[in-house]
């Protein structure tokens, strides 16, 4: 009897114990939750606040004068829609067959185990030094210059795991039911994978796209040596140009413009939020919509 | 009475592991053939040698020699795709694509070659109404096909089956995830198409294979211990197995 209650006993103080020690636990996520969304809006709204007065219709559509003290970023923000699309019209169609090839037709050889190791690498790799390969490679090697063409491929390269990444997880949510069931049916692999499996994935795809997106718009390192940094606007894939993160860097480290320098950041963090909040809708009705 | 398939001699590994010995079993047109057995004795996967879905598995090896109307389908030269058209296959758990209605029933035929649109509502509506969906989705073909019940779905992927035409229908416990009504539908559904085509179901269900088959195969092991009539099974079989199985004493 005694030693019930004392079971009973200790069994309840432990119990009492354990939800202080939880609501302690919730306190402090609540805190390190609160501390971080104060830090995210701190920097936001201070690079908002200093540089949206100075985003004007000026701004935007005139091009830069005296290396972008006056004048605008007309000419960056084509450099900028020029470099990074083209990384990533030509990292997703080399991402989307990778990821197929890896998920669909290769079950586990040695060969390919050895290849997504290096993707996985591929992905920690600083991107100074993908700027660095990016110079001797393309710019020398192949004789490119510091051009869109060689920026663009420099962070294709720096895009394509995120991307095979990014598919190959969704790839992997499609049943296996959808795949025989096709092939029950007399299609090829080919046939199932075109027509049953990557629809489904279309919505994952995306996702990697935006986030490959979101990395190569950020980039400056790798690109620092690879598109030059030239101030007009680009003509052919052959052009220098400037992306306007490079042109905040440029603008911030040799102090031409405090007004520019925080008016061209706003727009960079405006563009990105627009993506992927854009990206996320998209995504979730691709989704849902079938 | 034609056979439809010939099984001699079916070995099948899994890497070392034999899955199936010795098979040999004759398949007539125009019935119905029950396979049964305790779990994991092999019958899904006699099934998918069939139609050489069990190509598809990494590691499956197979021996010996199957006949599909007189043809060798193991034979290097076969041409999977024209047999895979004429053995169509329904899986345990209802798996429509996440299409609608009528893209999951012209996905066969589209895959054969059919494009024209006449052609394709033509068959949407055939195939619906053979397996008596047309009056509950006629109006509805546009939605998804994963808005609909269990039991609708798994007589969709049948319609989607008999969309391309096929000549033999494997059927993998078919109704298995399925509610009693929806079963019963399932089952009267089979026994209007075996007077069109030849029926292949593996069943978990004993009174179902005594309802629906006109001949049964018991799997034990890896091993076929009796084929005969579904009849003399249930009645006399000729395997004491056979009886303990059947009368519930192990499985
Ligand atoms: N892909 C596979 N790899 C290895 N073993 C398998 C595989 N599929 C089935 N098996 C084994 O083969 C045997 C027969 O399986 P299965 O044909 O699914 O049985 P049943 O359909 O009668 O329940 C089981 O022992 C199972 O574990
Ligand atoms: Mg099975």
């Amino acid at each position: 009897m005694e030693l019930e209650t004392q079971k009973f006993g200790t069994k309840r103080s432990e119990s009492i114990r354990k939800q202080t020690k939880s609501k302690a636990f919730f306190g402090m996520i609540w805190v390190v939750a609160g501390i971080t969304l104060a830090v995210l809006f701190l920097i936001l709204g201070f690079v908002l606040v200093k540089g949206v007065p100075h985003i004007t219709w000026t701004f935007l559509s005139q091009e830069p004068e005296m290396l972008g003290a006056e004048g605008g970023i007309f000419s960056v923000i084509v450099g900028t829609v020029a470099v990074t699309a083209m990384a990533v019209v030509i990292a997703t169609p080399i991402g989307v067959a990778g990821a197929v090839y890896f998920n669909e037709y290769s079950k586990g050889g040695r060969v390919i185990k050895v290849i997504r190791f290096f993707t996985e690498v591929l992905a920690g790799i600083p991107s100074i030094i993908f700027g660095l390969f990016g110079f001797a490679f393309f710019v020398v090697y192949m004789n490119m210059g510091w051009s869109v063409l060689a920026g663009a491929l420099t962070l294709t390269l720096m895009i394509l795991p995120t991307i095979i990444r990014t598919t190959e997880e969704s790839l992997k949510t499609v049943p296996m039911s959808y795949r025989e069931g096709s092939l029950s049916l007399g299609a090829t692999k080919w046939y199932t994978i075109k027509k049953v499996v990557l629809p489904c994935c279309w919505g994952g795809i995306l996702t990697g796209v935006i986030l490959g997106l979101g990395r190569a718009i950020g980039e400056t390192a790798a690109l620092m040596f690879t598109i030059g940094g030239s101030l007009n606007i680009p003509t052919s894939v052959f052009s220098s140009t400037r992306t306007m993160a490079l042109h905040l860097y440029m603008l911030a480290s040799e102090g031409i413009s405090d007004e520019k320098t925080y008016a061209t950041a706003a727009l960079l963090i405006i563009i990105v939020l627009l993506i992927n909040t854009s990206a996320t809708r998209i995504g979730r009705k691709m989704t849902n919509g079938k | 009475m034609e056979n439809k398939f010939t099984v001699r001699g079916l070995n099948l590994y899994y890497g070392d592991f034999q899955a199936l010995k010795n098979i040999n079993i004759d398949i007539p047109e125009h019935k119905v053939t029950a396979l049964i057995g305790p779990s994991g004795c092999g019958k899904s996967t006699f099934l998918r040698t069939l139609d050489r879905m069990q190509d598809t598995v990494e590691g499956a090896r197979v021996e010996g020699q199957i006949l599909f109307d007189g043809e060798d389908i193991y034979r290097r030269d076969c041409d999977v795709i024209k047999l895979r058209k004429k053995v169509g296959m329904v899986f345990q758990s209802p798996n429509p694509f996440p299409k609608s209605i009528y893209e999951n029933i012209v996905y066969g035929p589209r895959v054969h070659g059919i494009t024209e649109k006449k052609k394709l509502d033509e068959i949407v509506e055939r195939t619906l109404k053979e397996v008596a969906l047309w009056d509950e989705t006629k109006d509805r073909l546009n939605d998804s096909a994963l808005g609909m019940s269990g039991g609708q779905q798994q007589r969709l992927c049948i319609a989607r089956c008999l969309a391309v035409e096929p000549e033999v229908i494997l059927m993998d416990e078919p109704t298995s995830a399925l509610d009693p009504v929806a079963t019963a539908k399932i089952e009267g559904l089979m026994h209007e198409l075996s007077k069109k085509y030849t029926i292949v179901i593996v069943t978990h269900n004993m009174q179902q294979a005594g309802r629906i088959s006109d001949q049964t195969a018991f799997f034990l092991l890896g091993e076929l211990l009796e084929v005969n009539p579904t009849d003399k099974i249930f009645s006399d079989p000729d395997n004491i197995k056979t009886e303990e199985y059947i009368s519930g004493r192990f499985g």
